[in-house]
Parts: C-alpha cells; sequence; structure tokens
C-alpha cells in the first residue's frame, strides 16, 4: 500500500514516552456489532476529523489520541503535523537542537530527526496528533482503533514503538490553520434525546437529570464516564434484559447514578438507558475532565412527559 | 410481529419484541436483506438495536423495520459446526446438583441436542446459544469469576457459551474445548456467529 518510491526513507513516529495513556484511533469499527464487537474510534470524533482534515488526509486516517499530554515523538523521515482536541503546550526540538512552539490546529512541520514534546492540557483531556499520511499500522476488522474495553486494535504505543506513517494523499492542505473554539473548563451543557428507557424511571427522573449538575467522577475512561449527582429513581424493579448500547447513552445502574458511555462502550448493557446524548455533544463530553461538572438539558423538540 | 420502536439517540431504533426467536427471526430478515443506511444491528435476548447513519432518518429505518418480513421459526443460514468439549469444568459438579442430574447425564444433555446461536455480547465472538436440553438451565454463578479461561464452556440461564479468550465470568463452566471461536485473522473473525448452528461432542482426555 506504500506510495513511496524505492530508496525514499520510510517516514514514522518514533515513540519516545507514551503519556499517562496514548492510543492510535481512527474512526471505529462499523458492521461488527452484531459479533460483540463495539464501535471504538476517537473519543472525540470531532477533533480527530478536524486534524485530518488540515492535512488533507481522509477524515478517518488513524491518529494518536493523547489522555493528559506527555507525549514525546521522533519524526522519521520529514512529517506534516496537527494538533488538534485540547490544546496543549507543545514544542519541536530540531536535531540541531533549535527549539520552537507549535500552534494549536495548525499545520506544523516535523522535519527528520526532530522531536515533538506535548505538555499537559490546561483545559480538555484528549489532545489529537495526526500526522499527513495517517499512522499505518495494521487494520484490526477494519480499523486501526484501539478498544480498551475489548483488546482489538493495535498494542497502545510504548517507549521504542514506531508507528509507520502512510503515503502522502493526493491532496495538499487548503488551510494552515483551524479556528476552534477552546474546550470548556466549566459547566458544560449536553444535550440529551429522552429514551429509550425513561419509562422504567419515576416521571420526574428526566426533569432530575436535566435540574441540577452533575459531576465527572475520576472513575472515567474510554469506556464511559461515572457521573455524581442527583440520584434517578427507577419506577419498575426487575431486570432488563441485556440490550443494544449506543454511543452517548446515560445508564443508569441500580446506584441511580448515571454513566455516560463513550467510544469503547460495551455493545450490550444489562441496566436501563433514561436518555442518549446528542452525538456532537458526545464529542465535547469526551472534553470533559474528573471534577468538571456537566449539565444536561433536553434538545430541541423533545419534552418532559 | 408485535414489535414496540424505541428511538434510541439520534441514530439507533430500538426494536422491542416478546421473544428471543422473534428477534432471531428479524434479524435474519434485515441482516439477509439490509436497508440502506443501516449500518449495524445489535440483536439481544428481547431487542433488536438497529443503527444507522445520516441522511437515513428514523422513521426511514422505522418503515424498514415493520416492513421487513421475518421467516417464521425457519432458519435462512444452516451453517452447522461441531465442538468437541471435555467435560471436566470446575462447576460441573454444581451444575449437576442444581440439574438433579449426573455429571454424566450433564455432558450427555449439553451434547444430545444442537443449540443455534441467537446473538453476541459481553465479548468479541461470545455467543449466546439457545435451544439446548431445558433441563440444563441453571443460574450464574453467585460469585463471577475474575479468570475465565479461553475455550471454557458454559452454561447460564437458558444459554450456553464458550469463551473467546481469557476473560472474568459468572457462567457455570462445564467443559473446555480447543475449538477457536474468535480469531481476528479469520474472514469472518467468529465462529459463533448468530444462526449458526451448534452440536457440541464428547472429546475424550
Amino acid at each position: 500500500m506504500s506510495g513511496a518510491t524505492a530508496g525514499e526513507p520510510r517516514r514514522a513516529l518514533v515513540v519516545l514516552a507514551p503519556g499517562p495513556l496514548t492510543t492510535v484511533q481512527d474512526l471505529g469499527r462499523r458492521r461488527h456489532s452484531h459479533l460483540g464487537v463495539g464501535r471504538s474510534g476517537a473519543a472525540d470524533r470531532g477533533a480527530l476529523r478536524l486534524a485530518n482534515r488540515l492535512l488533507a488526509n481522509p477524515e478517518d486516517a488513524a491518529c494518536l489520541e493523547v489522555t493528559l499530554g506527555g507525549l514525546k515523538v521522533r519524526a522519521a523521515g520529514d512529517l506534516l503535523v496537527a494538533l488538534t482536541g485540547a490544546p496543549c503546550p507543545a514544542t519541536v526540538t530540531s536535531p540541531d537542537g533549535r527549539m520552537r512552539g507549535v500552534g494549536h490546529a495548525s499545520v506544523e512541520h516535523l522535519p527528520d530527526g526532530a522531536t515533538l514534546r506535548l505538555g499537559v492540557p490546561p483545559r480538555g483531556l484528549r489532545t489529537y496528533l495526526a500526522v499527513r499520511g495517517g499512522i499505518d499500522v495494521p487494520e484490526v476488522l477494519g480499523s486501526r482503533a484501539t478498544d480498551l474495553l475489548s483488546g482489538l486494535g493495535p498494542a497502545r504505543p510504548a517507549a521504542g514503538s514506531v508507528l509507520p506513517v502512510g503515503p502522502a494523499p493526493a491532496a495538499f492542505p487548503a488551510a494552515d490553520l483551524a479556528p476552534v473554539p477552546e474546550p470548556e473548563s466549566g459547566l458544560l451543557m449536553l444535550d440529551v434525546i429522552p429514551g429509550p428507557r425513561h419509562d422504567w424511571f419515576t416521571p420526574g427522573a428526566l426533569a432530575a437529570l436535566c435540574a441540577e449538575p452533575y459531576e465527572v467522577t475520576p472513575h472515567s475512561d474510554r469506556v464511559g464516564m461515572r457521573l455524581r449527582g442527583p440520584r434517578l429513581e427507577r419506577a419498575r424493579d426487575g431486570e432488563l434484559p441485556s440490550e443494544g448500547m449506543v454511543l452517548g447513552a446515560l445508564q443508569v445502574p441500580p446506584s441511580g447514578q448515571p454513566t455516560l458511555f463513550l467510544a469503547d462502550h460495551p455493545v450490550t448493557g444489562g441496566y436501563p438507558v433514561i436518555a442518549v446524548v446528542r452525538d456532537h455533544h458526545v464529542d465535547r463530553a469526551a472534553q470533559a475532565r474528573p471534577g468538571q461538572q456537566v449539565r444536561f438539558r433536553l434538545a430541541d423538540g423533545h419534552r418532559f412527559h | 410481529m408485535n414489535a414496540r420502536l424505541h428511538r434510541c439517540g439520534e441514530h439507533a431504533v430500538l426494536v422491542e419484541l416478546g421473544r428471543l426467536e422473534e428477534v432471531v427471526a428479524l434479524y435474519d430478515a434485515l441482516a439477509a436483506d439490509t436497508p440502506p443506511g443501516i449500518v449495524d444491528l445489535v440483536p439481544a435476548a428481547r431487542t433488536l438495536l438497529v443503527r444507522f447513519e445520516p441522511p437515513t432518518r428514523h422513521a426511514e429505518v422505522e418503515s424498514a423495520v415493520l416492513a421487513a418480513r421475518p421467516a417464521g421459526g425457519r432458519r435462512v443460514t444452516t451453517e452447522e459446526v461441531v465442538i468437541p468439549v471435555l467435560y471436566d469444568g470446575d462447576d460441573l459438579a454444581d451444575v449437576a446438583r442444581l440439574t438433579g442430574l449426573t455429571e454424566r447425564e450433564v455432558a450427555a444433555a449439553h451434547t444430545q441436542t444442537p443449540w443455534t446461536v441467537a446473538f453476541c455480547g459481553f465479548a468479541p465472538g461470545f455467543g449466546y446459544m439457545i435451544g439446548g436440553d431445558p433441563r440444563l438451565a441453571v443460574p450464574r454463578r453467585t460469585e463471577s469469576r475474575v479468570r475465565v479461561p479461553t475455550g471454557a464452556v458454559a452454561l447460564a440461564g437458558e444459554f450456553s457459551g464458550v469463551y473467546p479468550r481469557e476473560s472474568p465470568g459468572g457462567w457455570q463452566l462445564i467443559g473446555r474445548t480447543e475449538t477457536v471461536v474468535w480469531d481476528i485473522a479469520a474472514d469472518p473473525p467468529a465462529l459463533l456467529r448468530p444462526g449458526v448452528r451448534v452440536r457440541f461432542a464428547e472429546a475424550l482426555p
């Protein structure tokens, strides 16, 4: 699949330090749910798409999803890169020792042998590092996404990992910079659509969900965000036979405290889902940090009863 | 078909049916002839989740679901696999006690009736099989195991299953198989897909 001519150096990102959690992600796997395989993919899909668009990559090219910074990589071959998602302080050190800062959501040249370091983002949680040509590790079931729940997909990059870069696409980057809003650091508003199981809760539960903020607890990861706030009371006892789950589902276990399902959510689940966060707001939720507050609001056209 | 349709966020419809057999029939009908825009079907015990992508809309998917003509009873797929099992599982004695059978009778009951994969879940390639001897219905273990080995053959409720890889698990373990049920290098990667018929056969140690 390489478009490189013979003799050209193999282009790659060499991982020097992965930070707390770095994974390879794209837009995930489709058409395998019936085999128990979840979608996975970038937690903030909009950010991954933007990074790829900046580099004229296909929107679903594989990138690195970097949680709370800390990533250090060296370029093998001349590369063009872009950082999106949570803005973090980033520097490039050239082989001759010169250092410069790297802009957010902009097209940056990473010359052969240069090192890129990402600091901790002051706001937001997940930064995306895209490279022109995409990260070219082998696909698993049609995707290069790492699913941390099922273990499918490429291994987590570690110090010493060499991540090959694919051939550059025919198109050239059209813009040097994309103006993007900063991730919100205060209260995050998330639109929800009631159901499919809001009838398993008391009539006031949906209103309670939307009345006061919930706090993002530290027990949050790519599978889901556990929230703490108003307790959602069930109107029915009994077990719900396991059923298919969607991205953004607010699943409510017996504790009454909802979990918001993110990219690596289980394919099926046995607790009722009171409401589902709208797709583009799932991206925003994926940037919420532990301790941050989120507040739900009914999406336009929906009512409490 | 007596179906209740629930919208599930912006891009899915949850179809609630009365019985697992209806889920299987509707899944078969939609899998055999998938309406445009539908990207994933997730059958489960009483429901079928239908996931779609824009520009397809809820109403189009709901019409397509209601227009589907599930074949009553007969499955479209006729693929059958034989899985040799060594019946020496850690919960075999408990299962015998719970069912009132001897350990030998548990093995015999498990092998004598063909099973069918109704749906997958829990882990990639974990097929929930139904249709077995009703005497084998047992509850899950009261405590889950942290580690169930790859190839463990197990029972829970009306279902039988084979653990595709080492994982935690709460089902009753009755035996083990060397048959590989999940291989990402294979196409399809799962041996136990919805609709596949399974016959267990007793393997000798």
